[in-house]
């Protein structure tokens, strides 16, 4: 199959957040998401 | 309705409740905090929304910006680039609850305004803005504020602000000009929707830019049969993006909707999916 560049950008893209989770970011993602962001909600 | 269209309508609701399930969290005025939010969604929903048990992207990247340790997401940069690299547009198409609201508000009016093109440029200067302001921000403040999150999305407004403050009497008791702000952006985008198709999607969402700039290569995707095409216009008339159809089939502006596919006389619109093969 003749390689497109949607499937290298999907390879690059699923290491990407591989990556990113190896680091740790998938956790802070959370730790911000459980608390209400005052900001989004128009409060601070 | 065509058939498509209500076959995309029934998604839009699913991916809607699938990605707010949580409907507790509307009758006790909390957000679900459960570990389903160590994944994004690729599309804008507030995680602040009592519903939502998924984190968003945009508010996401901008958290990642504002720490100490590192400022790109490689983890929400990753996840996006593999789902518009699949989808594309699709997603804003099909997906995103706040496109969802702006269509459901667009069928109040048969009254329709075009949208000049340079009006769909701020969006690529957010998307670009998005994490470099967050940092100087940080910077110069001390502190990391999502900015965007923070002065313009009116999907947390809607999503989040309104249905919290409704419920949570001290929450309500700390609304201030910021809060008048936010529900006069969301008043604004919320109005526009009802003449101009799309018009948050369109003008301002940093997810749509960035998955409109996949729409050309996107695993997904849309192309014409030249053999077919009779050139009759038929799909641009129905586009509800205004876009030069057959030419601009792969445009960024397209949302996927399938319109012109449902419509063209001649199935000369088909589906691209799997290198060079159609459907």
């Amino acid at each position: 199959m003749k390689a497109r560049p949607g499937w290298l950008l999907l390879a690059l893209g699923l290491g990407l957040t591989l990556a990113g989770i190896l680091r740790g970011e998938a956790w802070r993602v959370l730790t911000k998401a459980i608390i209400i962001c005052l900001e989004c909600i128009g409060i601070g | 309705m065509t058939l498509t269209q209500r076959l995309r309508r029934k998604v839009q609701y699913l991916a809607a409740l699938l990605a707010n399930p949580y409907l507790i969290g509307f009758a006790r005025g909390t957000i679900y905090q459960g570990n389903a939010k160590l994944v994004c969604v690729p599309f804008l929903n507030c995680y602040s929304c009592p519903g939502a048990i998924f984190s968003c992207p945009v508010g996401a990247v901008q958290a990642i910006a504002g720490g100490a340790s590192y400022r790109l997401s490689l983890y929400v940069g990753g996840l996006l680039l593999a789902a518009g690299s699949v989808l594309g547009r699709f997603i804003c198409g099909w997906l995103c609850p706040f496109g969802l609201i702006q269509e459901l508000l667009a069928s109040l009016s048969r009254t329709k305004l075009r949208l000049a093109r340079v009006l769909t440029w701020p969006k690529y200067a957010i998307m670009v803005l998005l994490v470099p302001a967050v940092v100087v921000w940080a910077g110069a403040t001390g502190t990391a504020v999502p900015l965007f999150c923070k002065y313009l999305c009116p999907a947390g407004t809607l999503e989040g602000g309104i249905p919290l403050v409704s419920l949570d009497l001290p929450l309500r008791a700390l609304t201030g000009a910021l809060f008048q702000w936010k529900v006069a952006v969301l008043a604004a985008v919320m109005i526009a929707s009802v003449f101009v198709y799309r018009p948050f999607c369109r003008s301002l969402c940093p997810l749509g830019a960035f998955h409109g700039l996949l729409n050309g290569v996107a695993l997904v995707s849309l192309n014409v049969n030249r053999e077919r095409c009779t050139t009759c216009g038929t799909c641009s008339s129905v586009c509800p993006v205004d876009l030069d159809l057959p030419d601009r089939l792969n445009d960024p502006e397209c949302i996927r909707c399938l319109r012109c596919l449902r419509a063209c006389p001649q199935d000369a619109v088909r589906f691209s999916h799997r290198a060079g093969r159609n459907s």
